[in-house]
């Protein structure tokens, strides 16, 4: 039998009509928050895929920064309100840094790559908290969003955006889970075990490197266009390292298991965070800090560990997609 | 005989310490080839030099006549040439099974692809098929870092020769193998390979090994080339029997009863 | 000429001030193998401790001359304290793991710490400006600087000085150098190797809550100060080196004097050019300026 989706994508192909139909079910302010973290999962399932091969960005903020003020100069100098023109623009203004900074970047490991990253989204926050034309610290609005030129209004407005960001999400997500079963991705998870071997296996870490590297870059800054569309609103506070350690945050408490995990974990994280700083303002941060120390300790592979079931008959090809495989 | 790899003057040097030079030599396809010499003497550091991890002080490297000094190692491997190490260089916290689909997956894409699955059924088949050759199939699904060091040896040889290369460097590959069971180690080893076009060099300690399995061999002293020739003479050779084979003596037997505590 | 002056004495100034709030970040580092990302919650710890001390003592309305003592006083005990408990209480047991797993680590207690900071002295800000002014200016080329602040350029010349005679000098510092080299060999030896983590963490704890002390005076003490301070320590002890005392003095005198150089030239410039800096230098010095380069054996 040959199957063209493995399991999680078709989980992700699932979620989609469900999604959508959620619509008619839930309340407003849940769909807001289920909108909301679709979009800073997909900065989450960056981190992630880079985690994968043992990088750790503490500095995933920049593209998610970058995605969102592309989308939103894009609106004030060109007045453009497309947003699949935003979405795209994005991606090249991200996949340009990306490409340029990952020279640099992917010669580092360990600490040192999660303090260059740091350092370079902080170069960002500078520039942007002491640039007035771009509203400084208190950042500017985004105007609504149109469709290839229709533009719709009031609640029609709201579902038309959810839409448009559910569908884009899931199916990155199914891309980025194809990706990290690709050779790529396989070769990220041996740079993270042993990079001197894959050079001596005829591989260069460094271009898988970079090329994972510029793939998060976009994968985020699509999530941060939609996040800004969503919330209407760009900050510098989108770069800052603080914003990128809570993205390395959902990163660990869901593990590097299953591109689903970030995106469920951000919502039930921005859930949680809702309830916690209703009853207490002043001890989100400490439960945040909290459940990511147990998580080190008794989970080290995240919380999906504890709904994946141990297999590995995967990897002896008996539950892998084989019709593309045939060429 | 077709000359695979030759090495003119090759020198490498660190600082004021000198870890190899003049060394000349010339393999031939299919050779195999032994290499003996104390600790430090340089062998690994040529190995090294040849494979692209060290770029020599000095002196050039030919590959089928073309000049490969100083390039990648990446590169080199591509080329032909592979290697294991003397401590094993795997992906410990993956299963058997995964280090070799990793190396089968690099063998067989030269461009890093996206979005396709690496792994398929007939990758898998010969996966195992690999692991089957070297007899060490039924530890497929287990992770490398529970492994015993006579199998995390050969599964890092299972890996340098995936890509069937023409020139194959195995740095002592029968450390921490027994001393009653190398002798068939090596026999299953050399076996195992499945071109007979491929040249192999091993680093080896025992002299015994290198008799029985290389026609020819190298003794490297102090980062030179002592002596070079079928196996026999160079065993027979005044200084190195004085140099290599008197340290090796020694060391052999001190060697073996710290094994006897790791198996 | 006045520029000149200026950005060479505010630099000075940057650069103690940066040189305290991230020496003990590069000594933790050097002999723990931890970045702790927590360093920012001592020094913040500092800060909310000395301007929270300084506020109660002034409202006595004795002699100002004593809050010198009171600075210092503050830093300890807030050093010590939050550097105990987090050493014993949870790093202790995560030793001998990898680095970037500890830098996870230590975020965590960074959070942690930012909401117990908050707990004990709320969200308002703290001012206590005081001892500041309390000594009065001197000219220099006709700009008027706070005595306070060669005092801190001070402090931070015998932190560092002692710093490196107690390392390179004493018995113990020879030990250190040896735990240092080889946790393992160090056992052996019968060095009492978990002592030396305890004292280093405190030490080093102690020394990011004295940088938050001694400013404390100069700044609005609000939430937020330790996300601030963190990543511009990361940069100084990145630029020099990690783990190396000198580095971190030549880190913070380079990034001291750029950053003084921005706000005098160009201040828009002022948060980036930090980052920037560090940026251009690990391009061409991926692992600082003092960093010992890592063959790998195989």
């Amino acid at each position: 039998m040959t199957r063209f989706f493995d399991k999680t994508e078709l989980a992700l192909l699932a979620g989609m009509p469900l999604l959508i139909a959620m619509l008619f079910v839930l309340p407003q302010w849940v769909l807001n928050y289920v909108q909301v973290s679709l979009g800073t999962g997909l900065v989450a399932l960056g981190v992630m895929i880079q985690m994968r091969a043992g990088l750790v960005s503490f500095g995933q903020g920049l593209y998610f920064c970058v995605g969102g003020y592309s989308a939103g100069l894009a609106g004030r100098m060109f007045n453009i309100s497309d947003i699949f023109l935003l979405v795209l623009i994005g991606v090249l203004v991200s996949l340009v840094i990306s490409f340029t900074l990952g020279f640099l970047l992917r010669r580092y490991r360990d600490i040192f790559f999660a303090m260059l990253t740091l350092a370079v989204s902080m170069i960002l926050f500078g520039i942007l908290t002491s640039t007035e034309e771009l509203g400084s610290t208190d950042g500017f609005n985004l105007p609504a969003p149109t469709y290839l030129g229709w533009l719709p209004e009031g609640e029609m407005a709201r579902n038309a955006l959810y839409i448009a960001t559910v569908i884009p999400v899931l199916t990155i997500a199914m891309l980025l889970n194809r990706y990290l079963r690709s050779p790529v991705g396989f070769v990220n998870e041996a740079i993270r075990e042993n990079e001197l071997r894959v050079e001596y296996l005829g591989s260069s870490a460094h271009q898988s490197i970079h090329i994972t590297y510029m793939m998060a870059a976009a994968v985020s800054s699509i999530g941060g266009v939609l996040w800004a569309l969503s919330i209407g609103h760009v900050d510098p506070e989108m770069t800052n390292w603080t914003t990128s350690g809570h993205f390395v945050f959902i990163s660990i408490l869901s593990g590097t298991g299953n591109v689903i995990a970030p995106l469920l974990g951000t919502f039930f994280l921005e859930i949680l965070r809702v309830f916690a700083v209703d009853l207490s303002p002043n001890t989100w941060q400490a439960i945040l800090g909290t459940v990511m120390l147990l998580t080190i300790v008794f989970l080290p592979k995240g919380m999906w560990s504890l709904f994946a079931r141990k297999k590995r008959q995967t990897r002896d090809g008996d539950d892998l997609p084989q019709n593309i495989a045939g060429e | 005989m077709t000359t695979v790899l030759e090495t003119k003057n090759l020198e490498k040097t660190f600082g004021a310490v000198v870890a190899a030079s003049d060394i000349n030599i010339t393999i031939n396809e299919g050779e195999v080839l032994g290499v003996i010499g104390s600790n430090g003497a340089g062998k690994t550091t040529f190995v090294n030099m040849v494979t692209g991890h060290l770029t020599p002080t000095a002196g050039q490297i030919l590959y089928r006549g073309r000049d490969i000094t100083g390039k990648a190692t990446r590169d080199i491997t591509r080329m032909g040439i592979c290697r294991s190490f003397q401590i094993p260089q795997l992906f410990p916290e993956l299963p058997v099974i995964d280090n070799i689909l990793i190396a089968l997956t690099i063998a067989k894409h030269d461009k890093p692809v996206i979005f396709r699955p690496a792994i398929d059924r007939s990758l898998a088949t010969e996966a195992h098929a690999l692991l089957s050759r070297f007899a060490i199939d039924q530890y497929a699904d287990q992770e490398i870092q529970t492994l015993p060091q006579g199998v995390r040896k050969l599964v890092d040889i299972a890996m340098a020769t995936v890509a069937e290369p023409d020139l194959l460097f195995l740095d002592e590959p029968t450390s921490g193998v027994s001393a009653d069971e190398k002798m068939d180690f090596m026999r299953n080893l050399l076996a195992a390979l499945k071109s007979t076009k491929t040249a192999v060099l091993f680093i080896e300690h025992d002299m015994e090994i290198v008799e029985a399995f290389s026609p020819r061999c190298v003794a490297f002293y102090e980062g030179t080339i002592l002596a070079d020739g079928p196996t026999r003479n160079v065993l027979q050779n005044d200084k190195v029997r004085e140099f290599v084979i008197g340290s090796e003596l020694h060391r052999g037997s001190a060697n073996d009863s710290a094994l006897e505590g790791v198996n | 000429m006045l520029t000149t002056v200026a950005i060479t004495v505010d630099g000075l100034g940057f650069a103690a001030w940066l040189f305290l709030s991230s020496v003990g970040l590069t000594l933790i580092y050097g002999v723990m193998r931890i970045l702790n990302i927590a360093h920012g919650g001592f020094y913040a710890v500092g800060a909310y401790a000395s301007a929270w001390a300084i506020g109660l003592y002034t409202q006595t309305g004795n002699t100002i001359a004593l809050t010198y003592l009171i600075i210092p006083a503050a830093a300890l005990i807030a050093g010590v304290i939050s550097g105990l408990l987090i050493e014993r209480g949870v790093l202790r047991f995560m030793y001998g793991r990898d680095e970037v797993l500890m830098v996870l680590v230590t975020y965590a207690i960074f959070l942690i710490l930012e909401d117990v900071t908050k707990l004990i002295w709320g969200t308002e800000s703290y001012i206590s400006y005081q001892p500041a002014y309390f000594l009065g200016t001197i000219d220099v080329f006709g700009i008027p600087y706070t005595v306070y602040k060669f005092m801190i350029v001070a402090v931070a010349l015998v932190v560092g000085l002692t710093l490196f005679l107690v390392l390179n000098k004493t018995r113990t510092g020879k030990l250190l150098l040896v735990v240092i080299e080889d946790r393992e060999i160090s056992t052996a030896l019968g060095i009492n190797v978990t002592l030396f983590f305890t004292v280093t963490f405190v030490v080093g704890a102690t020394l990011g809550a004295l940088g938050g002390a001694i400013t404390a005076p100069e700044i609005s003490v609000q939430p937020g100060i330790s996300a601030e301070i963190i990543v511009m320590a990361f940069a100084v002890i990145v630029i020099g080196g990690m783990g190396s005392i000198g580095g971190a003095m030549i880190g913070a005198l380079i990034v001291g004097l750029a950053r003084a150089a921005s706000v005098h030239i160009y201040p828009p410039a002022e948060l980036f050019s930090i980052y920037l800096v560090m940026a251009a230098i690990l391009a061409v010095k991926p692992y600082g300026l003092f960093a010992l380069s890592q063959g790998r054996k195989i």
